[in-house]
C-alpha cells in the first residue's frame, strides 16, 4: 500500500518535471546550480579551489585579450580563445571583492572563445582559466584602470 | 518584466557568431545611494542559448560583470537555426528572446 503510493507520487513528480523541461520552463543551466562557492571566493586560491583546482599551469594555448589601460573599469571588454578543446572558461579578476567575474559551459560543436565586458574596481591581474580535459589552464595579463568601476 | 535583450546571430562557412547584449543594472552589492546606503547586489547570474533545442552556451555571471552584460560566442550551426537564450537574475526574475540565424 505505502510502496504504491510513494510510486503515484514518484510518477505523478516526473510527469510534471517531463513537462516542463519539455515545454522549456527548466533549462538546464538553471537546473544546474549556480557556483555560489567559487563566486564568493575573495581569492584566487579561494576560487581556484572552488572550482576544483590548486595552481592552474600557465599556457600559450589560452590567449586572453583586453585593453593594457582601460580607461573606465566599470566596461573592460576582454575575449579568451583557445587552440584546446575548451569544456569551460573562467574569468577571474584578483583584486576584485569578489575574484571570479564569470565562466562558462561550452558544450560539443561550440568553439573555445568568448567575449564579455567586466568590471574592475582598480588595476589588477585578469586570469583567463580554460578547462581542458579535465584540467584547468591560465593566461594572465595585467590591466591598468584610470577609473574604477565597482564602487562609487 | 524587463527590457528585450538584442541577439544578432550570422552563419559564416558553417560557424554562427552569436551576439547577445541583454538588458540589467548588475548592482554589484558594492555601490552606494545618495544617503550613503549600500545598495544590495541585484545581478543576472545564469545565462543558457540553445540553437534548435539544443544547448551550444551556458553562462554563470558574478556581480564582476558589466552593465548590460554583452556576450559574443560561436557555434557548429547553419542559417535559420531557431536561438532561445534564458537568463536568470539572483531575485529570480527571468526574460527570454528568441532569433533565427540569419
Amino acid at each position: 500500500m505505502v510502496m504504491n503510493e510513494q510510486r503515484r507520487a514518484l510518477l505523478k513528480y516526473s510527469a510534471v518535471f517531463g513537462l516542463m523541461s519539455t515545454a522549456g520552463l527548466i533549462s538546464v543551466a538553471q537546473a544546474e546550480e549556480w557556483n555560489k562557492a567559487a563566486f564568493e571566493g575573495k581569492s584566487l586560491d579561494e576560487v581556484f579551489k572552488a572550482l576544483g583546482t590548486s595552481s592552474p599551469d600557465k599556457s600559450s594555448a589560452v590567449v586572453l585579450t583586453a585593453p593594457d589601460i582601460a580607461e573606465n573599469g566599470a566596461v573592460v571588454p576582454v575575449s579568451i580563445t583557445s587552440s584546446l578543446k575548451a569544456d569551460q572558461i573562467a574569468i577571474l579578476v584578483e583584486k576584485n571583492p569578489a575574484v571570479l567575474a564569470a565562466q562558462f559551459f561550452i558544450p560539443n560543436g561550440t568553439e573555445a572563445f568568448v567575449t564579455t565586458r567586466i568590471k574592475m574596481g582598480q588595476s589588477s591581474n585578469v586570469y583567463a582559466l580554460v578547462k581542458t580535459d579535465g584540467k584547468w589552464v591560465m593566461a594572465v595579463k595585467e590591466i591598468k584602470v584610470t577609473l574604477g568601476g565597482c564602487g562609487g | 518584466m524587463s527590457d528585450p535583450m538584442r541577439i544578432r546571430a550570422t552563419e559564416k562557412d558553417g560557424i554562427v557568431d552569436v551576439k547577445i547584449l541583454m538588458k540589467h543594472d548588475m548592482e554589484s552589492g558594492q555601490r552606494k545611494d545618495a544617503s550613503g546606503k549600500l545598495i544590495p547586489a541585484w545581478f543576472i547570474n545564469m545565462l543558457n542559448v540553445k540553437a534548435q533545442g539544443k544547448d551550444v552556451f551556458n553562462a554563470e555571471f558574478g556581480p564582476g560583470v558589466s552593465k548590460d552584460p554583452f556576450l559574443n560566442f560561436k557555434y557548429k550551426g547553419s542559417k535559420g537555426d531557431k536561438l532561445v537564450v534564458n537568463w536568470i537574475d539572483t531575485k529570480g526574475d527571468k526574460r527570454t528572446d528568441e532569433a533565427t540565424v540569419s
